[in-house]
């Protein structure tokens, strides 16, 4: 039988990460994905003869550090990325339109006054980004750990926040736990740049601008890379970035095996106690490993993989208690030609469609209670444009992330549920586009439960779980699982559920990594 | 207007959900409370004692006495995971108990600290008893979450439940037809024909257990409710000849501290019920290291048991065995006759008439375990406070532990 120092079950981008940092320092690596495509989120699939589009469209934050740590441009990804415009739509045309990065933050359409504060918002955000930067890669100290080590990483976020300056400081504190209203009304007196604003500090998660919790915090993560917040579509789309981590991952050495799913993680007692042994394939196959690092989700690995019979009670009801409703869904189109919006010269942006922030709320509260909006608010991308073999010649793909669809639907997602919400979220992007539904050849909508079947994620959940107070930094997924390493000698943790969280970011496989090579 | 002043509807009890619950023995017990002397367990009325302590404690050491468990929690925990999810939550290792076998244990948090304790009735390969002093509904169904093939039942209000202690119990059960009780052996269960199924010898309603709290020979009887007066009833004519009397709680208390069986309340507090973290209590630190089994590779706390196995825990429950006659209640402990360093505390103390010494369990600072212990005990005499502080020595073996509790078949009377 052969043996590996690590089996690593999942090939989502932080699965191929942490794959890779280990087989780059000896490691002899099984990595294990369930489907037929590598990627998971971020994996792209023809949804209609000659039309392709990946889950998670734009990159934001894709850790800098990753890419050359890997080498990824040698292996085809194309870092730094050119950033695209965030354009928030108005139906007349008159849109809002967020161009550079950082500093250089250009805002259109708006009050010279709106103009003013946006640059003094982006400054202050900015310096809290640097306040972060050095925690998304880190190990989080564990609850109640007074080594120097954790106490150091706790002393240092406390030296950068001397640094910052009373006053900042004092922002900084007030800031972060603030609702994403507050935060705008202080701000900005247009309705739409708020809506916009405030979009990136809750897409993925179960929470809308008046919610208390920590959206600034999600925004500063979202900040954190080289694009400064803004996003960009690779030339190769985002199938080059799932391709270059692959082909590092092949290049050091790491075995992959895909449609491989694993049906148990196989854990040996004896009187020293439990101890990961490996996994059970699904066809009941088994694989011998030193160690198993799983990237799938933190519920998916304890209650499922794991088995609560080899769990302590009160670590297995915490797991059990966490948020991981999805509330994302995704539209995707096959365009006959470039979709035309009312005032764009060309669809190149990331198009958020909210008007105002109470848009965005209403539509969250019918989430709430099982329902969804009859006016959706989403974020659109023409990924084709960029990336142009994801549709025939002339032909186009369009991708959106619609928000506020809840995971579990009030009377349950019927095919009739799902068609009148794909009827709902194309009528609304008709309003800022009116010649789309001519050009549609196919439309496909999938739901958070979709996105749970065909990716094997809890909920459908953007971040594995949600991204909240409660369940971030060191008490990400929850305490004793937070640093990575499990309560069970031998198995590891890898993917979005753990720091610093989801998104096209690394940080999880990174950090997983380089505590299991500690 | 004609109103009828006779009929007079007497007006509902404002109080009804407030009022304890009467026990399936209640109409017998109650008769028999002379002194009606009432607590309460688990929202029971329950008797602390029926005529005097003392006496019924008497009883219990010389000849036979009752005990209304009705109020004691009772669970049925049963299916194919049944087994795997009990292993899990308790120290012990469940699959080692055999069919109509009964162990006491414990379980704890994921910090090692002590929830209850109580025992597990194997009543079938995937069908168990769980029975112990305070609600744990709460726990179970927690320790449960993750097994489907499960099913936990509260059966608390659904068996009527009579402990039988002393000396002459078995000869009281054999007079009263239990054919081949003497035969059971301590921790066993046997089933009996009772009442109806008098004709029908495979309905056995009643199951016997050889078990109890006050270490000496003893049963507990189980019955379903219908069947409990009947049984009280054969019982107390059984045993009329050998003095058969209702006990309470206060003379439960002196018979288990005797046995150096713990209570809740007073050794131990329950973890889930503490508010400060080191209020609750480890098994080591209760001295029930031997409920904790290491060759076990998984249970509830075994990594911080572990540690706390190999840190030795910060005190430690010890029996003491006190100079003079005072008996040392709530007495703080002292590693010197002056009293100026304390190291510890009695948590439950009494004269022991049928040891005849002044004995008590108490909590000691681990460290000073090996040195000198001096209590020092406040008494009244005649509405005069005095204090003395005197020796006290350290008791490995139970202050009581009679052969007769473990003999089979026990002493014929
Ligand atoms: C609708 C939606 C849109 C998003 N859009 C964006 C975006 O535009 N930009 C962005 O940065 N982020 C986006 N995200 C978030 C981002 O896609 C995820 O957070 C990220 O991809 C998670 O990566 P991961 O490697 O941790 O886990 P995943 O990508 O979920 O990978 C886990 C892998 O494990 C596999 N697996 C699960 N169980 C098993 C098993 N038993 N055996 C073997 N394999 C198994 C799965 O098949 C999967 O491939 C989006 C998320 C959602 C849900």
């Amino acid at each position: 039988m052969q043996h590996y120092d690590t089996i690593i079950i999942g090939a989502g981008h932080n699965g191929l990460i942490c794959a890779t940092y280990l087989a780059k320092k000896g490691q002899r690596v099984l990595l294990l994905e369930a489907s037929e495509t590598l990627g998971g989120l971020a994996a792209t699939r023809e949804f209609h003869p000659g039309f392709k589009a990946a889950v998670a469209h734009t990159v934001s934050h894709f850790s800098a550090k990753v890419a050359r740590d890997l080498n990824l441009t040698a292996h085809g990804f194309d870092s730094p990325m050119v950033p695209m415009p965030t354009v928030g739509l108005n139906a007349a045309g008159e849109h809002v339109v967020l161009t550079g990065i950082g500093v250089d933050a250009e805002i259109i359409g708006v009050s010279a006054e709106d103009a003013a504060s946006y640059r003094q918002y982006r400054q202050l955000l900015q310096r809290f980004v640097e306040l972060l930067e050095p925690f998304w890669l880190k190990t989080m100290p564990r609850v109640g750990d007074t080594r120097w080590s954790s106490l150091l990483t706790f002393a240092q976020l406390g030296l950068k926040m001397r640094l910052l300056g009373k006053q900042d400081m004092g922002e900084f504190m007030r800031l972060a736990m603030l609702p994403a209203r507050d935060l705008m009304d202080e701000n900005f007196d247009s309705e739409l740049l708020k809506a916009v604003l405030s979009w990136d500090g809750l897409i993925g998660s179960k929470m809308a601008p008046r919610s208390p919790n920590a959206s600034v915090l999600t925004l500063l993560y979202r900040m954190s890379g080289e694009l400064g917040g803004a996003h960009a579509i690779p030339s190769g789309g985002i199938e080059s970035l799932v391709q270059a981590l692959y082909s590092a991952a092949t290049a050091s050495g790491v075995e992959v095996k895909i449609g491989a799913r694993v049906g148990r993680i196989l854990i040996q007692g004896n009187s020293d106690g439990l101890k990961t042994t490996g996994v059970e394939l699904a066809d009941g196959e088994q694989i011998n490993a030193a160690r198993v690092v799983s990237s799938t989700d933190p519920q998916r690995t304890f209650l499922e993989l794991v088995g609560v019979e080899n769990l302590e009670i009160e670590f297995t009801n915490r797991i059990r208690r966490l948020r991981c409703d999805g509330y994302v869904a995704k539209l995707h189109l096959a365009l006959d030609g470039l979709p035309n919006f009312t005032g764009l010269a060309k669809p190149d942006g990331r198009m958020i469609i909210a008007v105002d922030m109470d848009a965005i709320e209403f539509a969250f509260d019918d989430a709430k209670y099982g329902g969804y909006s009859q006016q959706p608010v989403m974020e659109i991308v023409v990924p084709s444009l960029r990336h142009e073999s994801l549709a025939p010649e002339g032909k186009h793909v369009l991708s959106a992330h619609v928000m506020y669809v809840p995971y579990k639907l009030k009377g349950g997602w019927t095919e009739d549920a799902r068609a009148a919400l794909c009827q709902r979220v194309i009528d609304t992007v008709a309003v800022y586009a009116p010649q789309i539904k001519a050009q549609i050849l196919h439309s496909e909508l999938l739901t958070p439960q979709d996105l749970e079947q065909t990716h094997q994620v809890t909920g459908g959940h953007w971040h594995h779980g949600e991204l909240s107070v409660d369940q971030m930094l060191m008490m990400r997924p929850t305490y004793e699982a937070a640093q990575y390493s499990t309560p069970i000698p031998g198995l590891y943790l890898c993917g979005a559920g753990s720091h610093p969280g989801g998104g096209l970011m690394g940080g999880p496989g990174h950090n997983a990594a380089r505590k299991i090579l500690e | 207007m004609n109103t009828d002043n006779n009929a007079k509807v007497p007006a509902a009890d404002p109080f009804a959900d407030e009022r304890l619950k009467r026990t399936h023995f209640y109409p017998r017990a109650a008769q028999l409370n002379i002194r009606d002397a009432w607590s309460a367990w688990n929202g029971y009325k329950f008797a602390d004692y029926y005529y005097d302590a003392e006496y019924e404690y008497f009883c219990v050491r010389n000849g036979c006495a009752t005990y209304d468990i009705c109020p004691m929690q009772k669970y049925f925990i049963s299916g194919a995971d049944a087994e795997t999810m009990l292993n899990r939550m308790v120290s012990r290792d469940i699959t080692k108990l055999n069919l109509n076998r009964v162990t006491y244990l414990c379980w704890c948090t994921d910090a090692g600290r002590m929830v209850d304790d109580g025992t597990v009735f194997r009543l079938g390969a995937d069908k168990f008893m769980l029975t112990c002093g305070s609600p744990s509904l709460a726990w179970l169904r927690k320790s449960a979450f993750g097994f489907n093939k499960l099913s936990i039942i509260d059966m608390s209000d659904e068996i009527a439940a009579l402990s039988f202690q002393g000396p002459t119990s078995c000869e009281v059960l054999k007079q009263m037809g239990l054919e081949g009780i003497d035969s059971l052996k301590p921790f066993n269960i046997i089933h009996f024909p009772f009442g109806d199924s008098g004709g029908n010898r495979d309905d056995k309603p009643l199951m016997v257990s050889r078990t109890g709290f006050t270490g000496d020979l003893g049963y507990e009887l189980w019955i379903k409710p219908e069947l409990a007066l009947d049984l009280w009833d054969a019982l107390y004519a059984a045993g009329e000849n050998y003095g058969i009397q209702p006990f309470g709680e206060a003379a439960t208390n002196m018979a288990r501290l005797e046995a150096g069986f713990i209570m809740p309340g007073m050794e131990f507090n329950e973890a889930l019920k503490t508010i400060h973290f080191q209020h609750d209590h480890s098994p080591f630190e209760l001295g029930l290291g031997w409920l904790v089994d290491f060759k076990k590779p998984h249970f509830n706390g075994r990594k911080a048991l572990l540690k706390e196995r190999d840190a030795r825990p910060e005190y430690t429950l010890v029996k003491l065995d006190i100079e003079g006659n005072k008996p040392a209640e709530e007495s703080h402990l002292y590693s010197d006759k002056r009293c100026n360093h304390e190291i510890g505390y009695v948590t439950s103390a009494m004269w022991s008439p049928v040891v005849k010494a002044n004995i008590a369990l108490a909590m000691v600072k681990t460290k000073y375990l090996q040195g000198d212990i001096w209590a020092e005990i406040y008494y009244v005499k005649e509405l005069r406070h005095y204090s003395k502080t005197v020796r006290c020595t350290l008791q490995d073996k139970p202050f009581w532990a009679p052969a007769r509790t473990r003999a089979t078949p026990p002493l014929a009377y």
